[in-house]
């Protein structure tokens, strides 16, 4: 009985993956594992929308390699646990490239999964396209082959802000404000220690931890603030943990310049618009609207037409969708095991500008221009607006690609 | 430090009294009825998409009026053909309803507005600051926010105990029978009180939607901290809600302000480096840090010495 059990099985198995690479040769699925319920539902939703446009412009093309591409969402809740187990579902069903990105301690969970399955099961080549999570560990202590991120690390992010702020003289007494996990911790660690590098004189008055996503009042935050004497606030808050932050500022009267990482997230321009913060609350990020490239107006364009509920959209997964259907295409293979080495230390044009960015072998994060930006009201011949606002982003600085490149200790194993 | 305080205090009255009037159709329904509701955050949400759509095209003053009235007539549905079939099956029944009436509620939120934030703002007749103490803006928006809770927290509490009304209502939960022997039609007053109550959640939505975010999460966000208001206050006390909803508010404000942490209060004596290693995960860990813990551990402070709530009249 158990052998017939055990060769049913088998039979079953055989058949079932016979069956999965006779789909797999038709189109080329990708598995979108990110919160898709609950509070992180509202990014989860863009960065869905995004893959799904993107799809659908290549496959009006032709599709890549003559295979359609087909995108399929896993809705993993923000939480590592389950994204494993939706991982494993994907890879079940077939698929080769996971993208996912929102939460440092998912992409950790999820980046390691996937390492430690590439070794146990030699030939089946699975690669993690991270497009959001940007704890610094992810391209050091835990780099692996096969995570690559397009999102700048938060030490990258800090180092270029901070030499932003290091030349603005009125800035003398900065608070720190962060969510109390680990992404918050590596923000206001950076920030410290940067700004005491290059800016002595800063008095840091403020070092402050708040929960992730509870807080429904921050009027008492603000207060505390507000006494301090702070003229400047640091924040790695995203979400409504920004928002509220932003709207409670903005309620009673808080005069201080924000710098943010996150400002340009959903719901986040109609909190600062709704706050009359104009031209206070800064971001730095890869890539704004306005900044008079065709190309990426276009598509942004097309993009905000077709999402016109959810106009936000990550320039970042424009940049990582593109380079990786080049790379396929010039592998002529939609294996990772096949087309990672044409990824590592591809150049590609960054989609906000077309200037050049390019992924580093050492770590696999993808270097790129940063702009630094605030939000205000549109000047002649800016045509996009944030969230139907009628503010949009006025770019403050330009950061070369070459004035991001960090050092890392990744130590990577290659197959 | 007086600065502190009064501010503090400023704050934590008007969060704890935006707390009360999202929890009060909570604690209406309940003393009344004997029913937990668990979708009352959800209709406050609904409350607060219904203020939203209105405001847009009416304005703010209409939509005050009519989202209530709107969601009070859904919940009276929602009464009359969902909760009152599953009423005879006892309390774990109306549990798992309502419970199960949040997702559907959420995802019908989902399914219109999206699940990324609206655009709902403070009506402009409202949006100016009212005064300023030690150079920290008051709105007035929020003010209208305290005077509506009291107004409302007045208006129930004469509804309850002086009107014939509310003694029939009160009758009809303790005596239904009686009741409806004597000529009161008593599904009808529990239809009329569940809808008060989901309705007074939705004037809670269209208030706190322009404060806080209007998402489709919200009510997942504040279910928890609604349940804490109504067993520290005492199940079905509406004077307990209030006192625990401003106790609350202040506690939570006040711990904010406070970046004290065991490490200070000992100092470098002795006896703080044999505590450090014995407590050294919690050291370092500052009020401030712990004040949006706070009402939970209200909730299991109470629960343990006062298991009735601060002024209820039966235990939970």
């Amino acid at each position: 009985m158990r052998t017939f059990i055990g060769s049913a099985a088998l039979a079953l198995a055989m058949l079932g993956s016979t069956a999965l690479s006779a789909m797999a040769q038709e189109t080329i699925k990708i598995g979108y594992v990110d919160p898709l319920s609950g509070g992180g539902a509202s990014i989860g939703q863009i960065g869905l929308n995004q893959l799904n446009f993107i799809a659908d412009e290549v496959n009006a093309r032709g599709g890549i390699n003559g295979k359609q591409v087909q995108i399929v969402g896993y809705d993993n809740q923000t939480n590592p646990q389950i994204s494993l187990v939706q991982v494993q579902k994907a890879i079940d069903e077939g698929i080769q490239v996971i993208v996912q990105g929102n939460g440092s301690s998912v992409a950790v969970a999820v980046s390691d999964f996937i390492t430690k399955y590439n070794e146990r099961n030699p030939g089946e080549n699975i690669v993690h396209l991270n497009y959001a999570a940007i704890d610094p560990v992810l391209t050091n202590e835990k780099c692996s082959y096969w995570h690559f991120t397009w999102d700048a690390s938060a030490d990258i992010k800090m180092e270029a802000l901070t030499n932003f702020m290091k030349d603005k003289e009125d800035i003398k007494k900065v608070y720190l404000i962060s969510q109390d996990y680990s992404f918050g911790h590596a923000v206001a660690g950076a920030a410290k220690r940067m700004l005491n590098e290059k800016r002595p004189d800063i008095e840091i008055v403020g070092d402050e931890y708040h929960p992730l996503v509870r807080i429904t009042d921050f009027a008492p935050y603000v207060a505390k603030i507000r006494a301090s004497g702070a003229d400047t606030v640091i924040t790695g808050n995203w979400g409504q943990d920004l928002a509220l932050l932003i709207k409670a500022a903005g309620e009673t009267g808080l005069d201080v310049d924000w710098y943010t990482f996150y400002a340009g997230g959903a719901g986040a321009p109609t909190a600062i618009k709704q706050a009359n913060l104009e031209n206070k609350v800064f971001q730095i990020n890869e890539g704004i609207n306005n900044l008079g490239y065709g190309p990426a107006e276009e598509r942004a364009g097309a993009y905000m037409e077709r999402f016109s509920s959810a106009p936000v959209y990550f320039p970042r997964v424009f940049n990582m969708m593109d380079m990786v259907f080049k790379a396929m295409e010039e592998a002529g293979s939609e294996d990772p095991g096949d087309f990672i080495p044409k990824l590592v230390e591809m150049k590609h044009d960054s989609f906000a500008k077309g200037e050049e960015g390019f992924m580093r072998a050492d770590d696999h994060q993808f270097f790129q221009p940063l702009y630094i930006a605030a939000l205000g009201e549109l000047g002649e011949g800016e045509k996009f607006d944030e969230e139907h606002t009628g503010w949009g982003w006025k770019l403050a600085a330009t950061v070369p690609t070459e004035d991001t490149l960090l050092p890392t200790t990744c130590e990577m194993e290659r197959p | 430090m007086l600065e502190i305080i009064l501010v503090s205090t400023l704050n934590g009255v008007l969060y704890g009294m935006l707390l009360f009037l999202m929890a009060s159709g909570l604690t209406v329904i309940f003393s009344m009825m004997g029913v937990l509701n668990l979708a009352h955050a959800s209709f406050y949400m609904l409350g607060a998409f219904f203020g939203f759509e209105i405001s847009r095209r009416l304005g703010f003053w209409p939509a005050l009026i009519i989202a209530p009235v709107l969601v009070g007539l859904i919940g009276m549905a929602v009464e009359r053909y969902g909760l009152r079939r599953v009423h005879k099956h006892g309390h774990v029944a109306e549990l798992l309803f309502t419970f199960g009436l949040t997702f559907v509620i959420t995802e019908m939120v989902e399914m219109f507005w999206g699940k990324l934030p609206v655009d709902y703002r403070v009506p402009p007749s409202l949006d100016f600051a009212a005064f300023t103490v030690f150079s920290v803006n008051y709105p007035a928006f929020r003010l209208f926010v305290l005077l509506i809770s009291v107004a409302i927290f007045i208006a129930l509490l004469l509804t309850i105990k002086r009107t014939r009304i509310g003694l029939i209502v009160q009758a009809a939960l303790t005596h239904p029978g009686m009741v409806g022997m004597l000529g009161h039609n008593v599904d009808r007053i529990f239809m009329l009180v569940f809808g008060v109550g989901v309705g007074l959640a939705a004037i809670a939505g269209v208030i706190a939607g322009p404060i806080l975010i209007t998402q489709s999460n919200m009510a997942a966000l504040l279910g928890p901290i609604l349940f804490v208001v109504v067993v520290v206050g005492g199940l079905g006390s509406l004077g307990g809600a209030l006192v625990a909803s401003l106790l609350i508010g202040l506690v939570q404000t006040f711990a904010v302000a406070f970046n004290v942490s065991l490490a200070d209060l000992f100092g470098t004596s002795q006896l703080s480096a044999v505590l450090e290693v014995w407590l050294a995960d919690i050291w370092r860990v500052t009020i401030a840090q712990i004040a949006p813990i706070m009402p939970y551990i209200l909730l299991v402070l109470v629960l343990i010495f006062r298991p009735r709530g601060l002024m209820g009249t039966r235990d939970t």
